[in-house]
């Protein structure tokens, strides 16, 4: 009875290029018969998911083929928010943005605010921006993990995920925390199941056991917001059992680097430097100062130093003197963190022997930065990796620069077995541009917008004070926002604060639902008009997206996107890179099937209209088009000689990497080679690549940096002291006296924890609530696709047993969840495995009835919900009189993990979750009922 | 009544990592992706964007919490399931048309379609719920092990294993002859000591799944001596003198 099974499946054509389900950015397979895609699955030859794809990728074919997709660039034809438009052609389109961007590039650019969500081109959205001469862009990372970015890239040049990986296949011991499972995901899952069959062992912090967390073998179920805390408390324990490595100290770190402890000093808090500005260190041998870069200096760890009356110590000195306070003991945090003392003790323990007793090494000769020569990669198999969990608090940045320095004093940044930088970094924010905001009128900025300051000099103040920015990136409230405060955008455009606005642009961000504080009173500053003339308050509002999403009924004018598999798009190092801590890689998407709707990829629409608007580096000398697609910008921009958007195949010959003239058969050659491009790094320059004189050499040459760029870890972060020290700085620079205590208490140079949470308001709101992303769902996304949406079709409220216990929940039962501001009611669940002061929920699964295709009264917008009603922008009014943003006070990161609630047990007869918002009309077909 | 086959050469099936799963569902889609793309369109899905969808998936993954009794500590674990592709399969020897059937060469159990009326007696007969009935075909759908990938002279010898095999991240998935000693998958099952869905169902399931290993504690109570006594500037000169010494 032998059946022979079909097997036409493999005689299509194979094209391969890049997923765009969630920002792991996999190679994929797709399979495609007649225009149409039949098949995807995972890439085995591409560096980063080897083959896998997860549930995301692998339902790819229904985002592509979503009932949501926009179909035609669309005009606003009722009221903003009604959902009711009209179809125009793109000439009109175009012609109707470019009567509304042209005068405001004439007169005033900074009217025009374009930020941008779900975008893989920031450094060319970025780079068309400041064509334009608008200060106000940025993509999404305000809201998102800035400040696991920006620690990261301050303290050790690098970050997790697209900056870097643990040794997957030499660590023996991995720490993670308040991972999400969703960025690096596949490479993450692969890592895991390697480690563990090696015999590695996981221990994962989070408040939620799910995932991940759930095969850990230690699981630490800590209450939000205090991973800073428990992390301090590991340094307190290493540095009391004295096991750390005071070599890497020594040689690698700005431990030995002198502070100037003189109060009365202006240089107090600052680096001793020679007349070139290089820090000095005291020689342990002679006790004199050397520069730290010296070929024969030892640095000192302990040693002070005093000149005239100016006294200085090492970092070394103060950060024991900070750590080793019986603050941070195990029994002294554990309440607070929710961990018993003896799981604090025994982890450091563990970690210790780990990295000291079980140390390893590669023999491999090697160079370091003061010319010594070097026998081996001494490596200490302890890893870390934290995401977001840890990342979107107020306390973030200072927790995620904790992280870093754990990692350093163990000595297990960039060794074997650690935690490994992916080219192209490591790259210290000395080596990154800083931010630009001098704009004027019929011009571009005078550089690019985001960077890293290095003090107050470099903040986002114009000579007369104002402040250059709208979301207010790069003042006092917020000084390192380095990925700029797209949250703060709608609410400053409709306040008209720092000033008033023309044009409201955004690109693929969810700004009316999910991706916003306070989605009611967004929709409602989206949607308010001028009594007195009865224009919108925002007076223009483009958008483009590939779906119908919430958003897109608040807008005038829709150009609507392409899906992932009918565009081209690079994976750029100009840009947020893929790459393996073995090998530079990039990569691209092709057009693999075209439209079969009037749509245009929108980097495409980007170029065009800069034609049209006349912007420099986009039109020849006869003002025509410089690039004829973005495809053919991609091949042909230079950001610096010989360096563009994709390193690979580059030059004549089409075999240079790196660096080399501009290829027009580019693209091809990433076809022919699977959608990719890699190269290895010799052995000698894959480990201590911040200090390895053939990795620095071997980078400038790759055209990842114009010179080399050796750097020590900051431990002691400098630009933070500088920061604290505003009594000389002109006027137009001196940050408001209600800022004053909060910026010396919260920019400390050394890593430093406070409590979000305030004991009289935890009184009456004693749960935190906060969500996790389901692996098999990314943001708003996931529930239109019709196979992911049967996995996750709604959500409900996790609640611990205790809570569970102490108000009588029963299965089916529904909850009112109030916050200080507002409130929710929910269906609720019971889980086990979480912090029992912890409620949550899946991210992102509630829609609004009439979007995405979906029908009006599908579960999702009826039982569905967003705890983002519960959240707000400003936090409730304090004793000083003033509403706080409710974000980080270094970065400006939104605080969405802050969130207390209260719960109450209701009847809820109608099994409605609310707030309901009332049905959006749908320009596009509600989603077909049988798919076959 | 169809008669079971003697399957002497081969018995293939999957061997399952509860240890490394990390419950991501890449498995159901993908399996539910090379199951109904193309040529074998076979899937449905019913009120694919209306309110409670129903679609056909070969495979779920269902999320359990255990209690352990050790430290009082839930653990959660995620249990994918498909056809286990029984030696003594129920669903083939209660099928009333022949349409369910085993593969004599290797032990693989499929329905064909042609001859399935839909009756649901399979079904019923599974003490795994591991059938499906297309609510559109109105036939019996199952896992295949995608024999329309391993028994593919077109595909690469290294896809030739069912699609949950390939796409699966942390690689909790082997697809193997559990006849064949010396397979990948038979060593690992009995180094690890696989086991049997519901052996008391005597069914014996081809398919064999790896528990957890004993996951590690490291809690240690406080012990004061090995802390070190000193205070900062007796830890900074013992740094001092730590340095003198590299």
């Amino acid at each position: 009875m032998n059946k022979n099974f079909k097997t036409e499946k493999t005689h299509q054509l194979v094209a391969k290029t890049t997923c765009y389900m969630c920002a792991c950015r996999c190679g994929i397979d797709v399979h495609v018969k007649n225009n149409e895609v039949i098949h995807i699955e995972g890439n085995r030859d591409h560096p980063v998911n080897k083959g896998v794809l997860c549930a995301k990728g692998s339902s790819g074919i229904f985002q592509h083929k979503a009932a949501s997709r926009l179909q035609k660039p669309l005009l606003r034809d009722g009221e903003r928010g009604e959902g009711k438009f009209k179809e125009i052609s793109w000439d009109k389109a175009l012609e109707i943005a470019v009567k509304w961007l042209k005068p405001i590039r004439k007169k005033y650019p900074e009217k025009l605010v374009f930020f941008t969500g779900r975008d893989q081109s920031q450094s060319f959205t970025g780079w068309w921006a400041q064509q334009f001469g608008t200060p106000n862009y940025a993509a999404h990372g305000g809201f998102c993990s800035v400040n696991m970015a920006a620690a990261g890239i301050y303290t050790i040049g690098g970050s997790f995920w697209e900056f870097g990986t643990p040794d997957w296949d030499q660590t023996k011991l991995l720490v993670i925390l308040g991972v999400a499972e969703d960025h690096d995901s596949n490479p993450i899952k692969i890592g895991l199941g390697k480690l563990k069959n090696r015999g590695g062992k996981i221990v994962a912090v989070n408040p939620v056991r799910t995932g991940y967390n759930a095969i850990a073998d230690q699981w630490l179920g800590i209450k939000p917001g205090t991973d800073g805390l428990l992390i301090l408390s590991l340094v307190h324990v290493l540095l009391n059992r004295k096991k750390i490595d005071l070599e890497y100290l020594q040689l690698f770190t700005n431990a030995p680097f002198l502070v100037c402890v003189s109060e009365d000093s202006e240089d107090n808090g600052l680096f001793l430097r020679d007349k070139d500005g290089v820090p000095l260190v005291v020689d342990q041998k002679t006790s004199k100062l050397k520069q730290f870069t010296d070929k024969t200096v030892v640095p000192a760890l302990t040693k002070p130093y005093k000149i005239g009356k100016k006294s200085y110590t090492s970092v070394f000195s103060l950060m024991i003197e900070k750590y080793l306070d019986e603050r941070y003991s195990p029994s002294n945090v554990a309440d607070e963190c929710g961990i018993p003392a003896a799981t604090i003790n025994g982890l450091a323990d563990q970690i210790a022997d780990v990295a000291f007793n079980q140390s390893i090494a590669i023999n491999q000769s090697w160079t370091d930065f003061r010319g010594k020569k070097r026998d081996r990669f001494v490596g200490r198999p302890v890893s870390f990796h934290a995401m977001r969990g840890i990342s979107a608090h107020s306390n973030g940045f200072q927790t995620c620069r904790a992280i870093h320095v754990l990692q350093i004093i163990l000595g297990t940044v960039d060794v074997p077995g650690g935690f490994r930088f992916k080219p192209p970094y490591p790259k210290p924010s000395s080596a990154h541009p800083k931010p630009h905001f001098n704009f004027g009128k019929d011009r571009p900025l005078d550089g690019p917008h985001l960077g890293y300051i290095a003090g107050p000099e470099d903040l986002g103040y114009r000579e007369d004070g104002s402040i250059a920015r709208i979301d207010k990136a790069y003042t006092w409230e917020n000084p390192m926002s380095a990925h700029g405060l797209m949250h703060t955008v709608i609410s400053n455009c409709y306040n008209g604060d720092p000033y008033k606005i023309d044009t409201l642009f955004m690109y693929m961000a969810n700004m009316a639902w999910n991706s916003s504080m306070n989605t009611e009173e967004t929709i409602k500053k989206l949607t308010e008009k001028n009594s007195d003339t009865g224009e919108y308050i925002i007076p223009r509002i483009i958008y483009s997206d590939s779906y119908y999403s919430e958003t897109v009924a608040y807008a005038d004018l829709i150009l609507p996107d392409t899906t992932y598999l009918e565009r081209h798009d690079c994976i750029s190092l100009l840009d947020r890179p893929i790459g393996e801590p073995d090998m530079v890689c990039d990569a691209i998407r092709w057009p693999v099937v075209q439209p079969d709707r009037d749509v245009r990829g929108f980097q495409d629409v980007l170029l065009d209209l800069g034609v049209k608007l006349q912007l420099p580096g986009m039109i020849k000398e006869n003002k025509e088009a410089l690039y004829e697609s973005y495809a053919d910008y991609i091949q042909q921009h230079e950001r610096r000689p010989g360096v563009g958007p994709l390193a690979g195949f580059r030059g004549k010959n089409q075999s240079s990497s790196g660096r080399g003239a501009p290829n027009n058969n580019q693209i091809e050659c990433y076809k022919e080679n699977g959608g990719f491009w890699s190269e290895e790094i010799p052995l000698e320059s894959q480990y201590y690549k911040p200090w390895n004189k053939s990795y620095q050499k071997w980078a400038v040459k790759m055209g990842l940096y114009d010179s080399e760029q050796p750097f020590v870890f900051q431990i002691y972060l400098e630009p933070l002291a500088k920061l604290q020290t505003t009594r000389n700085l002109p006027k137009h620079l001196k940050p408001g006296k209600e800022l004053e205590k909060r910026i010396f208490e919260k920019m400390d140079p050394l890593p430093i924890w406070w409590s979000n949470s305030d004991p009289e308001r935890a009184k009456s709101f004693p749960y935190h609530a906060i969500t996790q992303r389901p692996a098999a769902m990314y943001h708003s996304w996931g529930s239109q696709n019709i196979w992911l949406r049967q996995i996750h079709g709604s959500n409900k409220l996790f609640v611990s047993e205790d809570i569970w216990a102490k108000h009588s929940f029963m299965d089916g039962d529904w909850a009112k969840v109030t916050s200080e501001t507002s409130s929710i009611t929910v269906p609720v669940a019971l889980m086990r495995g979480q912090n029992k002061d912890t409620i949550w929920t899946w991210n992102a699964i509630g829609k609004r009835s009439g979007t995405w295709g979906l029908a009006n009264d599908v579960d999702e917008s009826k039982k569905g919900f967003l705890l983002n009603h519960l959240i707000t922008d400003l936090l409730p009014e304090k004793s000083d009189g003033y509403r706080w943003s409710n974000s980080d006070p270094i970065t400006g990161q939104a605080a969405w993990y802050d969130l207390i609630v209260k719960i109450e047990k209701v009847d809820n007869k109608k099994k409605l979750s609310l707030p309901q918002f009332p049905t959006i009309y749908s320009p596009i077909a509600t989603g077909k009922k049988v798919i076959k | 009544m169809t008669n079971l086959p003697k399957c002497e050469n081969k018995k293939l099936g999957l061997l399952i990592d509860l240890d490394i799963c990390v419950g991501c569902h890449a498995c159901v889609v993908s399996c539910k992706e090379w199951n109904s793309s193309g040529d074998t369109k076979q899937l449905s899905d019913i009120n694919a964007h209306q309110k409670e969808p129903i679609g056909t998936f070969l495979n779920h993954v269902h999320s359990f919490e255990k209690e352990n009794k050790e430290n009082n500590e839930s653990e959660p674990f995620y249990f994918p399931k498909s056809c286990l592709h029984c030696e003594d399969a129920p669903c083939v020897t209660v099928c009333p048309t022949g349409a369910s059937y085993k593969r004599p060469e290797d032990g693989i159990v499929l329905v064909n379609e042609e001859d399935c009326m839909g009756c649901g007696l399979c079904a019923w007969a599974c003490p795994y719920g591991a059938r499906e009935l297309d609510l559109l075909s109105g036939v019996m759908k199952k896992c295949t092990l995608c024999v329309d990938r391993i028994d593919n002279h077109d595909l690469p010898e290294e896809d030739r294993v069912p699609a949950c095999v390939k796409s699966c991240p942390t690689g909790a998935r082997s697809f193997g002859d559990f006849n064949d000693p010396n397979s990948k998958v038979s060593k690992i099952a009995k180094e690890r000591e696989g086991v049997d869905l519901m052996p008391e169902m005597k069914t014996k399931p081809v398919n064999k799944y790896l528990l957890p290993r004993i996951k590690s504690n490291f809690d240690k109570e406080f012990n004061e001596e090995e802390n070190s006594d000193l205070n900062v500037s007796g830890f900074l000169s013992w740094v001092d003198k730590a340095l003198d010494k590299l």
